[in-house]
């Protein structure tokens, strides 16, 4: 009986953390997401990090979006991705990261698992495509 | 087989241990009709039964999300554990769509036990009640003393979804001549509580009077819930709405200003009244009865209609039989006898002797 049709979406939370209140950038990045056919979680202006953990782990998404302009990224993101892995939420998604990240934090944020970082002018189809070729599925 | 299976029994056992990411992956299970969800949802169906589940809907901009994050916050005042499950139309145009719900979470930030968990309607607005009444199963069996089902109240699938609550509040903002039109539409009678929202705006009073009006008419006039019917009939037959004839549940009114905290607890105080009163009248254990029956019938439905649509496409598909009808070498009859005949007699298949 092959009545159970899988019907997958890549489910992807775009969340704004910190302090910056520009979320221009995380709305056009939902709306590209959703015409790709994503199922966009947006979650607003002022995320903390637990609020993003929360929303990671409960909504089980494949891609955690992280917007951020403030330059607090080396304190709140490796703080979420602690938070994710406590959920055991981390090995199954992916950790994108967009908005002004110097290029000498790049490698911190890689080495504390971060797994992409995009910063202002790449193309919304390279996001997309990095994150269809990437997702972690469980098989 | 095997494998998938011994997965699923940890996946249960792990949520019945209260681990939040199984939880998480169970309606990912259910969302995804991911191989195996069925027996999830079974094994979880006898954990069931000790939440109360209430269902909030109105139209876009009533104030739902706000209301249900009020709620949420006084229920974890109180000690009370609760899930919610935000239900969000998808864009009909590429399949993918934007849920914004959570944004409104605002009370209850960080704390694990407010389960929030949104969904798309995915295209398929039929199957979204059962995987609401799915997921609503895999949050009562975590043990989840409050299950908050919220959705937008546009039509007939919305008010299905809806019918998966013991008590159903219906919100209406005020001075909205139109919503009360809707309302008019099917939601006024899945209505267990109405809420009138925002109620420190101009033409509150005007619209809890006309609430206050159609109620009047509905209980004194000729029961308009009873005659309902349509292409679902299957499925809606043994389905009466709450409210209905022989029920004494008079329909209340309750304001409230959700954005400033106001009416809140009134709100729940009539809430939990109709939840005593379902357990009193023995009208809950009605209801659940008539819940389960339309759902064994909802999936036989579906699964016979997906059975028969794999039968089809192994006949040459639907346009290949219209063919020889219109050739006059079949008929519609002869068609759905034959793709039929599997299932009526599984042991002597149709190409049989």
């Amino acid at each position: 009986m092959s009545v159970e049709d899988q019907q997958m979406k890549i489910r992807c939370l775009v969340a704004k953390v910190g302090l910056d209140g520009h979320d221009r950038g995380a709305h056009v990045i939902a709306r590209a997401f959703r015409d790709a056919g994503f199922e966009v979680i947006y979650s607003g202006l002022h995320n903390a990090p637990e609020e993003i953990v929360q929303a990671t782990v409960q909504e089980d998404v494949d891609v955690l979006g992280i917007s951020i302009l403030s330059g607090a990224h080396n304190e709140l993101v490796p703080d979420i991705i602690e938070g994710i892995k406590e959920y055991d939420a981390y090995e199954d998604t992916l950790i994108v990261v967009g908005g002004i990240i110097p290029e000498e934090d790049e490698e911190f944020l890689y080495e504390n698992g971060v797994d992409g970082i995009f910063g202002p002018g790449t193309p919304l189809e390279e996001t997309i495509t990095f994150i269809e070729e990437n997702v972690k599925r469980d098989e | 087989m095997s494998n998938e299976m011994s997965e699923i029994e940890e996946l249960v056992s792990e949520l019945l241990d209260g681990k939040h990411r199984a939880l998480a992956k169970a309606i990912t299970y259910i969302e995804n009709n991911r191989p195996g969800y069925r027996k999830l949802v079974s094994e979880l169906h006898q954990h069931t039964g000790n939440a109360d589940v209430i269902g909030i809907t109105g139209s876009p901009g009533a104030g739902k999300s706000t209301l249900v994050d009020k709620m949420a916050n006084v229920y974890r005042d109180r000690g009370e554990t609760v899930g919610v499950i935000a239900i969000d139309p998808s864009s009909p145009f590429s399949g993918g769509a934007v849920l914004g719900d959570r944004i409104r979470m605002a009370s209850t930030v960080g704390d694990m036990d407010v389960f929030f968990r949104s969904m798309s309607a995915r295209g398929t607005l039929g199957g979204l009640s059962t995987a609401t009444t799915d997921a609503v199963k895999a949050l009562d069996a975590f043990g989840k003393d409050k299950i908050i089902v919220e959705t937008v109240g546009a039509g007939q699938n919305e008010v299905d979804i809806v019918k998966t609550a013991d008590t159903v509040a219906v919100l209406v903002p005020p001075a909205s001549g139109d919503d009360i039109q809707m309302l008019k539409a099917g939601i006024l009678e899945i209505a267990d509580i109405f809420v009138v929202n925002k109620a420190d705006l101009d033409g509150a009073d005007m619209t809890v009077k006309e609430l206050r009006e159609m109620i009047h008419m509905r209980n004194s006039g000729p029961s308009p819930a009873s005659g309902h019917h349509g292409a679902d009939a299957l499925v809606d037959t043994e389905v009466d709405f709450p409210g209905d004839t022989d029920s004494d549940w008079e329909t209340p009114i309750v304001e409230t200003v959700a954005k400033k905290g106001e009416g809140i607890d009134e709100f729940l105080e009539t809430i939990q009244q109709h939840v005593d009163w379902l357990a009193e009248s023995g009208e809950g254990t009605r209801q659940a009865r008539q819940r389960y029956a339309a759902e064994i019938q909802r999936l036989i439905r579906e699964d016979v209609a997906k059975l028969v649509e794999r039968d089809l496409k192994a006949a040459g598909g639907l346009d290949a039989k219209v063919e020889e009808v219109m050739a006059k070498e079949s008929d519609p009859y002869t068609v759905t006898d034959e793709l039929l005949a599997a299932i009526r007699n599984p042991a002597q298949p149709a190409n049989t002797e």
